[in-house]
């Protein structure tokens, strides 16, 4: 359990530099589009406390508490890093607690498939529901509310998720696994569609605020996330796969025409 | 050509017993979890420590295109 919950962090840690970089070339440029559209206080209904008084919370301001080059290289390598690393252990052991009991997959198989569905799960459908904003959208008073709607909803998908994850599996028995694996499939959407719609709605992009800053913002969060968990998936994989199959890589007499087969 | 001498032996399905899984799970939880809450959370919507939102300002730009709730 060790090693894997070392070679998760090792994942995460490849996973998290490789996502950086992918927000750096991609996210940053709208980001600091949606800087300068708050700074010249374009937005209707900005930060309200972005008053003249304001000093703690600028972004970029001559007094900012941390310059926006080292938000954007340092800070944005720290936020994601350690966002990559901790769901990297996360991910071990789900992966550790999964593997061998949901299905008989190959290690590498079992990661990918628990990184598409954790991506699933846990970043687009809170995404479609809650999804991510650029600095200056989002008013200042409503953080408590949008902080635990977006956590409650995340909750929510978890729980239905491995609820739906516990009945696919008792399922998979009378009625064959695909069948059992599509039927919770197919419950879990329904649940979380109706809990969206049932839940608030969040909606404070100001007014004139460009369309197309807020697409390529999102767009470039959903992105930097998708190559996260896939690198995550993957490199965990391959690693899981040396631990747990010890078998496979050494005995090269008569090992090349098996792992050709594999 | 027969097969049977090439044949893949069935996947051995290693099964990490749950009673190893526990502790680590635990640790590991909630050491991410506390990552997790700096990351995302702290001097947003809560603050636990008086740091004038430095941590907040540090991760800032990860915390929007993670796309966690940021101000």
């Amino acid at each position: 359990m060790r090693t894997l919950l070392v070679r998760g962090l090792l994942a995460g840690l490849v996973a998290g530099v490789l996502a950086t970089g992918f927000a750096y070339f991609f996210g940053e440029p709208s980001v600091d589009a949606s800087i300068s559209i708050e700074e010249a206080g374009t937005s209707a209904h900005g930060h309200e406390h972005s008053g003249p008084a304001d000093t703690g919370h600028g972004h970029g301001h001559e007094e900012a508490l941390v310059s926006r080059g080292t938000q954007s290289t340092i800070g944005l390598l720290t936020g994601v890093g350690a966002y990559a690393l901790a769901v990297g252990g996360l991910f071990a052991i789900a992966f550790a607690v999964l593997h061998g009991r949901v299905g008989a997959l190959r290690p590498r198989l079992t990661s990918a498939l628990l990184a598409a569905g954790a991506f699933v799960v846990v970043v687009l459908v809170p995404f479609l529901k809650y999804p991510a904003n650029p600095p200056a959208v989002g008013q200042s008073g409503t953080i408590g509310d949008r902080t635990s709607l977006y956590f409650a909803f995340v909750a929510l998908s978890l729980t239905v998720a491995l609820i739906a994850v516990g009945a696919g599996h008792a399922l998979a028995g009378p009625l064959g696994a695909w069948r059992g694996g599509l039927l919770a499939m197919g419950a879990y959407v329904v649940v979380m569609a109706v809990a969206a719609a049932l839940m608030p709605v969040i909606d404070e992009v100001p007014d004139g605020f460009p369309g197309s800053t807020l697409w390529t913002f999102r767009t470039a969060s959903l992105a930097t996330q998708l190559v996260l968990w896939t690198a995550l998936g993957l490199v965990f994989g391959a690693l899981a796969e040396r631990v747990l199959r010890p078998g496979a890589a050494p005995a090269p007499a008569e090992a090349p025409a098996e792992a050709g087969r594999r | 050509m027969s097969q049977a001498s090439v044949a893949t032996p069935r996947p051995v399905h290693i099964r990490i017993p749950l009673r190893e899984i526990v502790p680590w799970a635990i640790f590991a939880g909630v050491l991410a979890l506390l990552v997790l809450f700096f990351v995302s959370t702290e001097a947003g919507a809560v603050e636990l420590f008086g740091t004038n939102g430095l941590i907040h300002e540090f991760v800032h730009d990860g915390r929007h295109l993670l796309a966690f709730p940021c101000h």
